[in-house]
């Protein structure tokens, strides 16, 4: 048992609000290894990281360091105990140097005060020892975010961390920081240091990595040598890409013009492009699908759909209206839905109960209010009837959503936005982190819309589920439609995945093909 | 038994006032100044105004209740548009009030001949007992029928339900459709009704003249009740009775023995902590769920 750095047995998390976030996870780590830990997103790497580094307690299982079992309350036993983690939002402070940001909390002490110049010589001290040079004395604020991620793995190692926990660190690094990252992480393993590599890329892990460990849906999918498996299946394991799952869909019957996004461009505060003049349509009776990694724009662009955020430049049409002056409510009455990514944060009131959260778009119709006075027989009775016809699995219509399971409450909201065949559905990562049968009953709930002639909008990062719904999918990467595919029975996985990851564009004509009339 | 349901009175009407509004998640605290206000405006009418037995209360009833609408929407319109923060200006506004109707108090309404206080009311403003041998006053019938209607207003009318809702998740009521601004200004001029109503009734009812020197504490109170019903109108009316019940029983056992009033304090904020410690029994509740899902 010896041969293991670290070895985490039997990890199972389970959030209050029911969500399983890890579930039986046996991870072990070899001393000096470079170990990759591998999984989409939502499919439990943060969690299991979390809970090594003291964030969160594991519900059950047991963490053993050189054969030791470690019992953390906070992450400062586990940094007690040589384990630093790099986040993967940064956690710096922008107006101090970078030798102020090193020795944060560890600060070399002369009488009172702190002493700059010792505080300078450590750091400077530490980055030659570790190759990772930076200016010690340069304000952390006006460095891009390759330093300012040198200095978070400069302030672990400061701290005396063996094994080194980075979360996603090329997610915010270009081609060239990532290269010289990758440098850095191969000294420090040739000095004995140990890393945990999490991502979801795929290439990098494969360049990288000694071993691999692989989670899917917070289950532990294997452990492997990373020069013993191909990419290729690498991928298959992480997707869980099954073909066999298909759906059954009418033939394509295209209507008329649903939702017209044109020029639209957006810039965040810091100035910087996220949305770069977009322009697609989505027709009646088709799903168009965008694909892309979490953070190229998928998300300021639901919001610019739905409201929640302004429109800068560009027009955007929902059923030939401009939707620019429009609030929520006279959206929606247009016949526009919107099934949230964060179903706790926007999709449900988690105290209220099943029935209420389930009227909530349309309490104020006719059918379920006389008189500003609310039907309750209406309501039990259509209530009463979503539960059935949605199999949500709750103690009955006044239970509380929040104690119902992540895919129930995501089966409701679902039912709420689908009741009532809206013209125009907006469904962003509509079966994130929800259990397979969920998954399904939402995925046949999608096609059936599409079948009846509602214009989808489907924003996922899962392939599989891009694949199986999608009639038309456009690839989003830096804020920019960089493919697009109109036959997916045409597109490979291979191809998707290099678009997804900006190595591939499609050529203008066939990005414009989208704009058909 | 007579002095618990008198005591009650106005505790029910400050209760509801703080339910309706902590139903919509907004802590606002103005139910204290709106007491105290709407009874120095209302002492006016009462003192001066030539109205026939019945009408005449009726009039104050509706003037306290439309006091208290304006006073609270001012703070509404404060949150609404310009996102002030509900405690913070409502804090701020009981003060305000507290000096304008202590203004109003020596300028115009005090009564040389008195040590204190107003001129007299007139007698046909004035409620009298209905049940003898107690000053149980006919406040109590329209402190009731004042909670079946926000009981109905809660939870019946799609009003109501936009006012859950947004208390519940803002953001959730947001993408629903539902005009959060339009919320906050009915849940505070409902809630300011309430409370001026009540101020009204509770100096025509138990006191024969503008006596208050100082904000008597029926908002804070409020607060605590509504906490206590967990911001229910049913369960206003026994968490009053049950703080007068404290109050009434603290009186009599001051004048008895030698245990003080303060004590009673003590008690109720024991009371409160134990109601606002919500983690209280959170590691049990995530030992269910768990085994919940165990079993699934």
């Amino acid at each position: 048992m010896s041969e293991y750095l670290l070895r985490m047995e039997d990890i199972s998390k389970i959030y209050p609000n029911g969500v399983v976030a890890n579930k039986n996870i046996n991870f072990r780590l070899k001393k000096g290894e470079i170990h990759a830990l591998l999984g989409e997103n939502g499919a439990g790497k943060s969690t299991l990281m979390k809970i090594l580094f003291g964030m969160e307690k594991p519900s059950s299982g047991k963490i053993f360091l050189n054969n030791e079992e470690l019992e953390m309350n906070s992450s400062k036993d586990a940094i007690a105990k040589g384990i630093g983690m790099v986040h993967q939002h940064f956690t710096l402070i922008d107006s101090f140097t970078v030798a102020q940001n090193v020795t944060l909390g560890i600060e070399p002490k002369k009488g009172f005060f702190v002493n700059e110049e010792e505080a300078i010589k450590f750091t400077k001290e530490l980055s030659d020892k570790y190759k990772l040079y930076i200016d010690p004395k340069a304000i952390t604020g006006t460095l891009p975010v390759g330093l300012k991620q040198k200095i978070e793995i400069l302030k672990a190692l400061a701290r005396g961390a063996k094994i080194l926990i980075l979360d996603e660190p090329t997610a915010v690094l270009t081609p060239q920081e990532t290269e010289q990252l990758f440098a850095e992480l191969i000294n420090l393993k040739n000095q004995g240091h140990t890393i945990i590599f999490i991502s979801h890329k795929i290439r990098e892990v494969k360049e990288i990595s000694d071993r691999i460990t692989i989670l899917r849906n917070g289950c532990q999918v294997g452990e492997f040598l990373t020069n013993e498996v191909t990419e290729q299946e690498i991928s298959n394991k992480i997707v869980g890409w099954k073909i066999d799952s298909k759906v059954e869909k009418k033939e394509l019957k295209e209507g008329e013009v649903r939702i017209r996004v044109k020029n639209l461009s957006y810039t965040s505060k810091d100035k910087s492009p996220i949305l770069k003049d977009l322009s697609f349509i989505v027709r009646a009776g088709t799903i168009f699908g965008i694909a892309g990694v979490q953070g190229n724009g998928q998300t300021e662009l639901v919001e610019i759909l739905t409201k929640t955020r302004n429109i800068q430049n560009g027009t955007i049409e929902i059923n030939g209206v401009d939707i620019r002056n429009l609030n929520i409510k006279t959206l929606r009455d247009l016949g526009y839905s919107y099934i949230p990514e964060d179903r706790m944060l926007k999709g449900v009131a988690s105290n209220a109960s099943v029935s209420e959260n389930l009227i909530s778009d349309e309490y104020d119709s006719p059918k379920l209010c006389k008189k500003s006075i609310l039907r309750k027989g209406e309501i039990s009775k259509l209530a009463k009837s979503l539960v059935k016809q949605y199999s949500i699995k709750c103690s009955g219509i006044e239970a509380k959503v929040g104690s119902l399971s992540g895919g129930n409450i995501q089966k409701i909201v679902v039912a709420r936005e689908c009741k009532n065949i809206p013209k125009v559905l907006i469904a962003e990562q509509p079966t994130r982190g929800v259990d397979i049968g969920a998954a399904n009953i939402i995925h046949r709930e999608l096609v059936k819309l599409r079948d009846e002639g509602c214009a989808i909008l489907l924003v996922s990062a899962d392939l599989s589920e891009l694949m199986k719904l999608c009639d038309r999918l456009a690839v989003m990467y830096e804020g920019e439609i960089v493919a697009y595919f109109d036959d997916l029975s045409q597109v490979t996985e291979s191809e998707l995945g290099l678009c997804m990851l900006g190595a591939k564009k499609h050529a203008p004509e066939q990005i414009g093909r989208m704009l058909y009339e | 038994m007579g002095n618990i349901i008198e005591a009650a009175i106005p505790l029910i009407f400050s209760g509801l006032a703080m339910s309706v509004v902590f139903q919509a998640s907004l802590f606002n605290m103005g139910a204290e100044g709106i007491f105290f206000f709407s009874a120095a405006v209302i002492s006016f009418i009462a003192i001066w105004a030539p109205l026939p037995h019945g009408i005449h209360q009726t009039t104050i009833i509706v003037a306290g209740a439309l006091v208290g609408a304006i006073i609270m929407s001012i703070i509404g319109i404060l949150k609404a548009k310009f996102g002030a923060s509900e405690l913070v200006s409502s804090l701020m506004m009981n003060n305000v009030l507290l000096g304008v109707g202590s203004y109003l108090m020596t300028k115009y309404l005090r009564d040389p001949m008195a040590s204190q206080g107003s001129y007299p009311y007139a007698k046909t403003a004035l409620f009298s007992s209905i049940v003898p041998g107690t000053r149980i006053h006919l406040g109590l019938i329209i402190a009731l029928i004042v909670t079946g209607l926000v009981y109905v207003f809660i939870y019946r009318t799609k009003w109501g339900y936009e006012i859950r809702m947004v208390g519940q998740n803002k953001s959730f009521a947001e993408y629903s459709g539902i005009n959060v601004v339009k919320v906050i200004m009915i849940s505070h001029i409902v809630s300011g009704l309430i409370s001026g109503m009540g101020g009204a009734v509770e100096s025509i009812a138990m006191h024969k003249r503008f006596e208050w020197s100082m904000l008597p504490g029926f908002g804070f109170d409020g607060a605590l009740i509504a906490m206590l019903a967990n911001n229910n109108p049913l369960g206003v009316i026994f968490s009053s009775l049950f703080v007068a019940y404290l109050r009434t029983g603290a009186d009599i056992v001051a004048r008895l023995s030698d245990v003080p009033t303060e004590l009673v304090t003590i008690l109720q904020s024991l009371v409160i902590l134990l109601i606002s410690a919500e983690r209280f029994l959170h590691s049990y509740k995530q030992r269910w769920i768990e085994r919940g899902i165990g079993n699934e």
